[in-house]
């Protein structure tokens, strides 16, 4: 068998030593290409419909929408990336006529954003533009007939471009209303975008037939108008600040419409030739290979404008080399390939072998990883070190949960004893030993609603949630057990018995964890909640039943998580705005929390532009909500992520999705590790092939023998 | 027997019937075409509209099975069931509920899963008949004892642990291999020798013990003991006479797995980034696309079938004896 596999390696014929286990082509070792793997394939692909960070890590280096987010500058801070300027909301009282911009919130009628674009934008190069010396379309007459040769976008023969246009962004806009694409903020931006849910229900109105290809140019949509050729301008109904986060993703990045006409053409969906599979953006990389069965391949867009890296950062960011390319023209590297990696073991050693440029850490590699000092800090192995690899950390925008929901009759509902009794547990559950023992440290207890590095996260001694802590030289220390217990006393369940009937008290935990690795996490939770004496039963389902209980009330306790949208307080509070409940408005508060004095701050801090007063604003809510208890406010994750050495430019952001063009790799230096680190290893083969030749020679040896010798 | 074959054809239609059914039944138990939606369309700021919209595009919002609301023979035809089952057995696989065209996919995907399974099969039939023959032909020798239980002890080995083990022996220890990837043409076979020799290495304790069994017991057969009274050596006895009869029953074994080799394998292909069939089902069942679903297992069930009939034919050639009327 040993020969077999030799055998079939010895057809692989210009294999140097070092290349065997290379999963790329050789002479690709020089070029400037950035190696990455993803796990899910990604759903959508179309701009306006895609919402989810396994595609974002495509769409972001594609589509540009106007702004985008400082790459080194903390706190988060937008900055012009297509767009000219930040543009600035003029607001208008019922009348039109122009109001301060300190005006109060109420008084506001409609609110105009005037965005200008750059004018020097391109889009890839792509067939939909493609014309004939006559100026008309090459491909804008097409039937399954002229189809019958083209299995893919690379199968048209010529391509073309053009400047974009701000009708380009209105059409991309009016596209989130069109009744075939299913955009997941249409709802949302229909609450604020004057006329968008008015087309919506028009375009929804048309026969079927007429579905297939809207041309959205012909229909108005008041709130979102073209100025000039460079300019156009967005209407709210209200003052909505978070609205500019909302420009830097990539709902609002521009789209032709001769895309969208190409695509439509009768044969192209029967050829899986869509917009949802092959993007037409104007950012700095193309997606050359739509293969999310096994790789998916970015390559710089020819016709991209150039973007220089900043030369400006947070504090350190000098000294930690982030600044070296200040000025230089990005990107910096020409093809991104990132392969296909379903399991976590192969992906991991892949890295190590260098065949990819970062790497997150999974569980089962974490202590051949990471290491904490004496001082608690992580820090590499020296294994890691020794190969050059560095570890990057950062607290994540995004909050891991535990929630109660309002509307039970036990753990719910806003009076003492049920307050009581969510404080008391939130007390025992001792999140920093769940993030030492099921997170290998890589989380921060929180200790509100607001993760850190957002607007309104107090740190330090200031920010701890005295309901649960208490300082202790200096730090915030877990309130004792007693404590929790007397609270239970207070709200009539001592030791965890109702007080009237002697019952012990039984609480539910609905979680979608499910399976013999969730375990573990089972019995810990069962044992916080016992130190207060009260019986947890843990109901494990799948998600699908999980989310039905959740949207029906009928779970007790649950454990759910949220991801920053945007580095705004808005974000999270809305988790627990009265108008958002899940059971009656099917919102996201799957608390169904409900506090008229909270909604009516929310309602103030939204409007509001960061301030101090509005972080005073915060501040009110927050103590609501820790006194309120509606959440067991668990952990923010910390990102763990190691980068080889030769990948420069390595700072986390959580908040743009466009970092590719930062991001520079050392070919040469990584070739030279690769080779270093992968030379094939050939002796225990020879030495299995002796070893079953050495057990099978006697028997040979003695066959032949009674073979050969007579019988007399 | 085109007779017969006509006959197992029909015996085939009931059968198909009852999986689409069953796969109906099991798969909307576990996922509503609500939950499918959400899926599809993600969690956030999904709305109830949004929901229904996707449903009624893709005719999920029909009662499943029986509709109440329609008259005569709408109540049948006019569920989701209806209207989907009656393309599956015009082989019209329709499109994924992502939109996507499920023969195309199908079709991309058969040669990666073939080019896992067929070297697998073959080079495993050489591997797995050679050790037979060799520790049949030293049986009761220590060469046979150690043989056996070292198959055994293989047998009671997970095939999770060869795969996970083979890419760290061979792929990482010995740099001999990419631990996981696919490429196409030529570039592919340093990608396909791994998860093929981890594959052969599985079966081998099961597969050796099993042909060991056939030649032995044809080894004690009276043919046998005449060609050894007529002076033939043992190679010879065991080449011309044993292998050739022991093939019979490994022949007909093989060849009612040959269909379903289209339909690759679950977790050898998502180990090692294989984008064949039997990811494509794996990634069907987590996004809970059950157009995918219904296809892939409609289309395992037509090849299972395909493979017991052509099993019958293949007796009928191996073995004048049989006769399929």
């Amino acid at each position: 068998m040993s020969g077999v596999f030799i055998g079939l390696f010895l057809l692989c014929s210009g294999c140097e030593q070092s290349e065997w286990n290379n999963p790329y082509p050789e002479q690709d070792a020089s070029k400037r290409i950035y190696y990455d793997s993803f796990r899910e394939r990604p759903k959508h692909l179309d701009p306006v419909s895609s919402y989810s960070a396994n595609e974002y890590i495509f769409l972001g280096q594609i589509y540009e929408p106007p702004l985008q987010y400082h790459f080194l500058k903390r706190p988060y801070e937008l900055v012009p990336l297509t767009a000219t300027e930040l543009p600035k909301p003029v607001y208008f009282d019922s009348e039109g006529q122009v109001l301060p911009e300190d005006v109060e919130a109420e008084k506001i009628d409609h609110v105009k954003y005037r965005i200008s674009i750059k004018s020097d934008i391109l889009f890839q190069p792509h067939p939909a533009f493609a014309k004939a010396a006559n100026d008309e379309y090459l491909y804008h007459d097409l039937s399954p007939d002229k189809l019958e040769n083209i299995h893919a976008l690379s199968d048209f023969d010529v391509v073309g471009t053009r400047e974009v246009l701000a009708e380009d962004y209105v059409y991309q806009i009016k596209r989130m209303a069109h009744p075939k694409i299913h955009s997941p903020i249409a709802g949302l931006m229909g609450k604020y975008i004057v006329g968008l849910n008015h087309l919506a229900k028009e375009l929804h109105e048309l026969d079927s037939s007429e579905k297939n290809y809207i041309n959205l140019n012909n229909y108005d949509l008041p709130g979102v108008r073209v100025i000039d050729k460079t300019t156009f301008e967005i209407t709210l109904k209200q003052k909505y600040p978070q609205f500019l986060y909302w420009l830097s993703m990539t709902f609002f990045a521009p789209m032709p419409w001769e895309a969208e006409y190409f695509y439509s053409q009768d044969g192209m969906e029967d050829k899986n030739i869509t917009l949802d599979w092959y993007p037409v953006g104007t950012g700095p990389f193309m997606l050359a290979e739509n293969n999310p069965n096994r790789r998916m391949v970015l390559e710089r867009n020819p016709n991209f404008r150039g973007e220089t890296y900043p030369e400006e950062g947070a504090e350190g960011d000098r000294a930690l080399g982030l600044l070296e390319d200040a000025g230089k023209k990005m990107p910096f590297i020409d093809i991104a390939i990132y392969s296909l990696e379903k399991e976590s073991i192969p992906s991991w050693n892949k890295f190590l072998q260098g065949y990819y440029d970062t790497s997150g850490i999974a569980s089962d590699s974490f202590d051949q990883a990471v290491q904490f000092n004496t001082g608690g800090d992580a820090e590499l192995t020296p294994e890691m070190q020794g190969k050059g690899i560095r570890l990057i950390t950062a607290v994540t925008t995004s909050t891991s949960y535990m929630g109660f929901n309002m509307a039970d009759d036990v753990i719910g509902g806003d009076n003492e004893r049920a307050r009581l009794l969510r404080r008391a547990i939130s007390i025992a559950v001792d999140y920093e030993e769940y993030i030492s023992i099921f997170a290998n440290g890589r989380g921060k207890p929180s200790q509100g609603p607001i993760p850190p590095g957002i607007f309104g996260a107090v740190e330090d001694k200031e920010g701890i949630n005295p309901y649960v802590y208490e300082l202790k030289e200096g730090r915030a220390v877990r309130r004792d057990i007693e404590q929790a217990k007397q609270l239970m006393v207070q709200a009539g369940y001592p030791n965890g018995r109702e007080q009237a009937t002697g019952k012990p008290l039984v609480l539910n935990l609905d979680t979608p964890a499910a399976g013999p690795g969730a375990k573990a996490t089972f019995d810990w939770m069962r044992k916080q909640f016992s130190k207060l004496g009260i019986n947890l039963v843990i109901r494990a389902t799948d998600y699908n039943r999980f989310q039905e209980k959740i949207r029906k009330g009928t779970a007790q306790i649950y454990q759910w998580g949220w991801n920053a949208d945007y580095p705004d307080p808005e974000n999270f509070f809305f988790l627990l705005y009265g108008p958002n409940g899940k059971v009656e408005y099917s919102g996201e508060n799957a608390s169904n929390y409900n506090n008229a004095e909270f909604d009516e701050l929310f309602n103030q801090m939204k409007s509001m532009n960061n301030s101090p007063e509005r972080l005073e604003v915060i501040n009110q809510m927050v103590e609501i909500v820790r006194k309120d208890a509606p959440w067991l406010w668990g952990f923010h994750p910390v990102g763990f992520s190691l980068h080889h050495g030769w990948y420069k430019n390595s700072k986390p952001n959580l908040m743009a999705n466009n970092t590719l063009k930062y991001k520079r790799v050392e070919p040469m230096r990584r070739a030279e590790k690769r080779s270093d680190w992968n030379q094939p290893t050939w002796w225990p083969i020879a030495l299995i092939i002796l070893i079953m030749v050495a057990i099978l020679l006697p028997a040979i040896i003695s066959y032949r023998r009674r073979e050969t010798e007579s019988i007399l | 027997m085109i007779n017969y074959i006509l006959r197992r054809i029909a015996y085939a239609i009931p059968i198909l019937i009852g999986v689409n059914i069953i796969t109906f039944v099991l798969f909307f138990v576990v996922n509503t075409p609500d939950d499918m939606a959400r899926m599809q369309l993600g969690d956030k700021h999904i709305s109830e509209a949004a929901i229904t919209k996707w449903k009624e595009e893709r005719g999920y919002d029909k009662p499943i099975l029986w509709n109440n609301n329609a008259q005569a023979v709408g109540k049948v035809t006019e569920t989701i069931f209806f209207q989907n089952s009656v393309k599956l057995f015009l082989f019209d696989f329709g499109r994924s509920d992502s939109g996507r065209d499920i023969s195309y996919d199908i079709g991309q995907r058969m040669l990666p899963s073939l080019s896992i399974t067929v070297p697998g099969l073959v080079f495993g039939l050489l591997a797995y008949i050679t050790f037979g023959l060799i520790l049949a032909f030293f049986r009761g020798s220590y060469i046979d004892v150690s043989g056996v239980i070292l198959c055994v002890a293989m047998m009671s080995v997970s095939g999770l642990f060869y795969i996970i083990g083979g890419q760290f022996l061979i792929g990482k220890l010995l740099h001999l291999v990419p631990i996981s990837g696919y490429d196409t043409g030529f570039n592919s076979i340093k990608f396909i020798v791994l998860p093929v020799f981890i594959g052969l290495i599985g079966g081998i304790g099961a597969s050796t013990r099993w042909y060991r069994t056939i030649f032995l017991e044809e080894m004690g057969k009276d043919y046998v003991r005449t060609a050894k009274a007529k002076g033939l050596s043992e190679t010879s006895v065991l080449y011309k006479h044993v292998l050739m009869n022991g093939l019979i029953p490994i022949l007909t074994g093989v060849v009612v797995i040959l269909p379903s080799l289209f339909m690759g394998s679950l977790i050898v292909e998502s180990f090692f980034a294989i984008p064949g069939l039997g990811s494509y089902t794996i990634d069907a069942i987590s996004s809970q696309d059950f157009a995918i679903v219904r296809s892939m297992v409609f289309l395992g069930s037509v090849l299972y079938i395909i493979g017991l009939i052509l099993t019958d034919i293949s007796y009928t050639l191996v073995d004048p004896r049989v006769r399929l009327n």
